[in-house]
């Protein structure tokens, strides 16, 4: 925090500060009050006291299927790539920048803390410090949320908040038995011990360590979770089929329309021009009934078109106090609001996150379902978003389990992730919480909504969601 | 492969056991005979669905879903649900009305409800029994060869005829749940499955596989049978949705099921199954007659050696399967048929059965519960039962201190319980988390913080009357009012303990046996003082940590520790007169007893042996004496303590044998065996009769409540041999007036010792008196 307080942006900069948070204070009035003007029923959720945060502006890298295009990066070419993309979208001071957080689940060992990393390489000033953070499929909304909590407390004016995973490469390791030998190797101080030790080597300590793909507290895979989640909501196979039918003809429908303006051209080195998300293929019912089960076996329901697939990918957000946004003269896009992370079993209840953080949310921001103009859900399989949606719309569940008093409700169809979603844009785990809130933003930009929510369910039993309000325009 | 007699003792079955028995008298007599006269009757399916009370069915389309679902009761029975099945079935089959049919549950918990042992006792003869038999199995084996595919859905227990009826079906789905468990438990009460268990499973999990679970009658999970073959398809239990994971999970496996049905009707699965190589190969060894019949012998041997000829059930079984495999099924079928005719009416199924209901009566509560719920336990004493008490408690959810006075002893307390839970993750009987959850439930520590907000302390501390009053003193000190200070020991009286104590009425005991995880008997011990809150509250602890309870009265010795160490002094004489150890040890193991009194004495500690046995003498006077205790007593001195000093009685080292040093203290000690009652019998009925008399006196001075309390406690408690269903159902079987007869033969060179007590004389002075009158479940409260 010292040397944050140190930076030079800041000192140097405290002689203008007042004149500059005037003109920013009175800017910011009258927006409310346009906003007021534009919406008519609909208030801003700006409350006295609390500080007015803005997204300016989220992109992303195309997210690919893991093993294509971006096979022969490292997990921080992909996060550089999305900063420098920021860097360039913005046209931002490289050195106005506070701080850097990044969101990653997967870590690869030599880039554990891969925000410094890549902020190094994409031609941020080496003074902004850089922190990694992990939470599943919600690090960085975590990301995010940290970046807000900077600013909220006053310690930073402007930050970046991100998220990459890089699936193509996983850092596979050798068995503990292996590791452990080696580890003595390196210790054995004569010939002999060493000998001893190579000796004492068998056959199985060969056989090496896949990144777990199981929740560690229950050894389920997220598949068979979801699998079960399904069932015990009834959702069917047609339902979870349609459901990904529709997130993957909406996303080919958005990326011909070029509605998704976040993502920005990467040139791979050695390779082409990469300008478009490539897992996007709308099928037919007839094509996806044909595919068995991927989790379990033979009567399961989620199959690998149902759900999300490994993505590569890296996403980056501009957050900034309202007030240095203008006074540096941008437009934001949105206000990030109301968050709220909740958690809950991770057997039975791995997935139900946004069923959790949705009511909670709303109450927070004092909002109802219908209020929400756009709604974007994290879709990790199509029969999670539908055992979610049958969740949120039960008086019985809400009463036995969440101990309210009466269901919140389901988002309008018509509302929800119109621009596709993670099951055919695809799912980096780290960088997906930051596609949601910039697609938020476009969408209540280019539909002319008020008020956008995001909820996210991820590994551990855990949840996310977050209010986003249109900036006025 | 171990056989009943452990198991019993051991019993890990729950539920299971219920269903042993059969279809019974509702086939012969009701409504129409079995399985025929169908095609006479004009009857519609449909005007069948209102007339049916005990199971209920529908068509999903192609498939007629069956579940047992009994309307009138709570509990569905299984006789009546059988013969209504069978209706169903016959007109499915007559009328040809579904495709393929589906059997669930309609109550979860349980594939198939149990029959009510006490119907087995209504039969008197075993021509009854045997006819009952068959008529299930024809039932069965209709179901076999039925042309429309039958799918068993499983939920919960799927035990006894439950699993027969499972196996006779053409394709099994069972749930992954923890209460789907699957075996043949019959063996634990004597008995055999009697409706083609014998001559299914051969067949379908393989010889060794069957004979396994037939001579076992352990539970096998829903993985583990998928694994054998026993099941077909597994279905992962629910979570919450938008009904109760039971209920919702439940219509799954049923969902399932029939897509299952109509796949096996439309033959996209195939009705015989590919075996693997595996499986292949083995039917091919098992093919050769000298392989099966060295199968056979080593089994039989094995089972004479664990079983000592005292059950004949293991060998009926044997021998039914092997009826079937080498004569062919219809002689199979005879056998197994007319066998279990003939165990049901043996005394040793008669008593297993008894034992069984005893120990269900015993896992419920008759107390009712306490005023203020235990939450929070604290253990004093980090030792081995200190740590046992721990390990049990925390496993069930209590929030437990386990406090010693020394970092050491408490850092070895805590180790023994990880231990123990490490060990089932090792086994993948548990998930790491699931270890860690439970761990964090125990602290431990070498103060008395954290005790103001315990419920209930239970000291398992060194048993010696000044440390008990010292801890008890400072428990009180720190402890809040409705505090409950429970103290184990296996003879201390309790009284005395709470003589020191503020507040008496909050003092009770509670007899753990080592080791605590292991042994399922828990003796809780009153006091006059002891109030009525206080009781319900420990008793409400051992349940919840799984125990069989006991409650008995304050005195020496109590209950178990009283009798066995009245068999102890007894045997101590034998061998002043010449008798081994061994062959002590003998006499007691060969007459059903699990381990000898030497053995025992050795594991328990012959100091702490010495001890109690001292304590007994003085207070019960000459009438409890036997053997000299200086020769106990000179072991102690000398360090011979038993299994923790490597020496005692035996020699432990790699193998075990008699200690010399014990005999040479024995030369000191020798004296003339009386010629007229030193056989083999009579020494050993001299051993019994002296834990039985003393049993029965337990009854007649109101120590224990009831006959069946003593038997639970002895079989559970010290091992009396399960075969004989405890002192007093012995009595009943043996004769009262015989034992009488026995002991004054006793008296004459002995004394006092042998006096039968008074219960005793009354019992064989009247031979109506029976402990047991029809029923074996009275308990006297």
């Amino acid at each position: 925090m010292a040397s944050m307080l140190m930076n030079p942006i800041r000192s140097c900069s405290v002689s203008s500060s007042w004149a500059v948070r005037f003109g920013a204070r009175s800017l910011s009035t009258t927006a409310q009050l346009q906003a007021q003007v534009q919406t008519k029923s609909k208030k801003t959720l700006a409350r006295p006291g609390v500080k007015n945060i803005v997204l300016v502006e989220g992109v992303r890298t195309p997210f690919l299927l893991s093993g294509t295009t971006y096979a022969d990066l490292m997990p921080h070419d992909l996060a550089r790539a999305a900063l420098q993309g920021l860097l360039n979208r913005t046209g931002i001071p490289k050195d106005a920048v506070d701080y850097i957080i990044y969101g990653t689940v997967i870590q690869e060992v030599k880039t554990s803390n891969v925000a410094r990393e890549a902020a190094l390489g994409a031609g941020f000033s080496d003074k902004i410090p850089a922190h990694t953070v992990t939470m599943a499929c919600i690090s960085s909304n975590q990301a995010m949320t940290s970046s807000v909590g900077l600013i909220a407390a006053g310690q930073c004016d402007a930050v970046v908040a991100g998220g990459v995973e890089f699936m193509s490469d996983v850092p596979i390791r050798h068995s503990r038995k292996m590791r452990k030998t080696m580890l003595s190797l390196n210790k054995a101080k004569t010939l002999g011990q060493r000998l001893s030790l190579i000796g004492s080597i068998r056959l199985a300590h060969l056989s090496p360590e896949l990144p777990a793909v199981a929740e560690f507290s229950t050894a389920e895979t997220m598949g068979h979770s979801a699998d079960r989640l399904a069932a015990a909501f009834g959702v069917s196979r047609v339902e979870q089929d349609e459901f990904a039918l529709r997130s993957h003809t909406l996303a080919k429908k958005a990326q011909d329309e070029g509605l998704l303006q976040d993502v920005i051209s990467f040139k791979v080195p050695g390779r082409d021009i990469v300008s478009k998300d490539n897992g996007i293929r709308p099928s037919s019912m007839e094509q996806m009934a044909k595919l068995k089960p991927a989790f379990v076996k033979p009567h399961g329901t989620v199959t690998a078109a149902n759900s999300s697939f490994l993505t590569d990918g890296a996403s980056a957000v501009l957050i900034m106090s309202e007030e240095k946004a203008l006074a540096m003269g941008y437009k934001p896009k949105a206000y990030l609001r109301d968050f709220v992370y909740v958690s809950q079993d991770p057997k039975d209840q791995l997935l139900l996150g946004p069923t959790y953080a949705t009511p909670k949310v709303l109450e927070r921001a004092g909002l109802s379902m219908s209020d929400i103009d756009v709604f974007e859900f994290h879709e990790a399989f199509a029969g999670q978003i539908m055992a979610n949606l049958k969740a949120m719309d039960s008086d019985w569940f809400a009463q036995t389990y969440m101990g309210r008093k009466s269901k919140v409700g389901t988002p309008a169809m018509e509302k929800f992730n119109l621009w596709g979603g993670s099951l055919s844009l695809g799912h980096p785990f780290g960088a997906t919480g930051c596609r949601l809130a910039t697609t938020v933003a476009n969408r209540l930009r280019k539909e002319g909504g008020q008020y956008g929510l995001i909820a996210a369910c991820a590994a551990g039993g855990q949840g996310h969601a977050m209010v986003i309000e249109a900036y006025p325009q | 492969m171990y056989v009943a007699v452990d198991a019993l003792l051991k019993l890990q079955v729950e539920m299971a056991v219920t269903r042993a028995a059969g279809v019974f008298s509702k086939f012969a007599t009701g409504k129409y005979p079995l399985l025929s006269g169908h095609a006479t009757r004009v009857l519609s399916v449909s005007s069948h669905l209102a007339a049916y009370k005990h199971i209920s069915f529908e068509y999903k389309e192609d498939v007629a879903v069956i579940r047992f679902n009994d309307q009138t009761s709570k509990v569905n029975k299984q006789s009546l649900q059988l013969h209504e099945l069978a209706d169903v079935l016959g007109d499915i089959w007559l009328y040809r009305s579904s495709k393929s049919v589906v059997l669930i549950s309609g109550k979860p918990g349980c594939f198939l409800a149990g029959a009510d042992n006490n119907m087995l006792q209504s039969c008197t003869t075993s021509e009854e029994v045997t006819s009952l038999c068959e008529e299930a199995q024809k039932l069965f084996r209709r179901i076999e060869q039925s042309r429309v595919p039958i799918v068993a859905a499983i939920h919960g227990s799927c035990l006894s005829r439950g699993l027969e009826l499972a196996t006779a079906c053409h394709y099994r789905i069972a749930t992954k749940s923890k209460e789907t468990v699957l075996g043949t438990p019959e063996v634990m009460l004597g008995l055999l499955p009697g409706a083609g268990g014998t001559q299914r499973l051969p067949k379908m999990v393989g010889l060794l596989g069957a004979f396994d679970m037939l001579l076992s009658g352990k539970n096998i999970t829903a993985d583990e049978a998928k694994k054998m073959g026993l099941v077909d398809q597994l279905v992962d239990p629910l979570g919450p949705g938008l009904k109760s994971p039971e209920e919702r999970t439940m219509e799954y496996l049923e969902e399932v099921a029939v897509g299952v049905a109509n796949d096996l009707a439309s033959k996209k699965i195939p009705l015989t199954r590919e075996k693997s190589f595996r499986l292949k190969l083995w039917d091919a060894v098992m093919g050769l007659g000298p392989v099966r019949k060295m199968i056979y012998s080593t089994i039989t041997k094995r089972v004479q050696k664990q079983t000592k000829n005292l059950y004949p059930a293991p060998f009926q079984i044997i021998e039914c399967v092997k009826t079937g495999i080498e004569q062919g099924s219809d002689a199979g079928y005879l056998a197994e048929a007319q066998s279990f005719g003939k165990l049901v009416m043996t005394s040793e199924s008669k008593a297993l059965i008894g034992l069984h209901n005893g120990r269900l009566l015993c896992k419920k509560n008759r107390f009712g519960p306490p005023e203020k719920e235990v939450k929070k336990l604290a253990i004093l004493g980090a030792g081995l039962m200190g740590a046992g008490i721990a390990q049990v408690s925390v496993d069930k959810g209590f929030t437990t201190i386990l406090k010693d006075t020394t970092e050491d002893a408490i850092s070895k307390g805590y180790e023994k319980v990880y231990k123990s839970f490490d060990t089932k993750v090792k086994k993948k009987a548990m998930i790491s988390f699931e270890r860690d959850a439970i761990m964090s439930n125990l602290s431990i520590q070498t103060d008395y913080s954290g005790f103001e907000s315990a419920d209930m302390v239970i000291e398992a501390v060194f048993e010696d009357l000044n440390i008990k009053h010292k801890v008890l003193k400072e428990v009180e000190a720190v402890t809040p009012p409705h505090f409950i200070f429970a103290t184990n020991t296996s003879a201390l009286p309790i009284r005395d303990i709470a003589a020191v104590s503020k507040r008496p009425e909050k003092v009770i005991g509670i007899h753990y046996f080592s080791p605590v995880d292991k042994m399922q008997l828990v003796e809780i011990i009153t006091t006059d003082k002891t109030s009525k809150d206080t009781l319900a509250a420990a008793v409400s602890v051992a349940l919840k940590q799984g125990k069989i309870v006991i409650t008995v009265k304050d005195g020496p010795g109590f209950y178990t520790t009283r009798c066995m160490g009245s068999l102890f002094m007894e045997s101590l004489r034998l061998l002043q007169e010449g008798v081994t150890a061994t062959k002590s040890d003998f006499l007691a193991t060969s007459f059903g007893f699990n381990v000898g009194p030497f053995a025992v004495t050795d594991e328990v500690g012959v100091d702490i042996g010495f001890h109690i046995s001292e304590m007994l003498c003085k207070a019960f006077g000459s009438r409890y004496e036997g053997g000299s205790l200086e020769i106990v007593k000179t072991m102690v001195e000398k360090g011979l303590k038993g299994c923790k000093s490597g020496k005692g009685f035996f020699l432990y080292g790699k193998t075990k044998s008699v200690n010399p040093e014990v005999e040479e203290i024995l030369k000191n000690h020798q004296v003339t065996a009386p010629s007229a009652i030193s056989s083999e019998y009579d020494m050993q009925y001299r051993l019994l009769s002296r834990c039985i008399n003393e049993s029965l006196m337990c009854l007649q001075e109101g120590i224990i409540a009831s006959p069946l309390e003593g038997d639970i406690g002895a079989v559970f408690g010290y091992g009396f041999p399960p075969m004989h269903g405890g002192p007093f159902r012995f009595v009943d079987t043996f004769g009262a007036d015989r034992l009488v007869s026995l002991m004054k033969r006793f008296e004459d060179v002995y004394g006092n010792q042998f006096t039968p007590c008074q219960l005793l004389l009354d019992h064989a002075k009247d031979p109506s008196k029976k402990f047991y009158e029809s029923s074996p479940s009275l308990l006297q409260y």
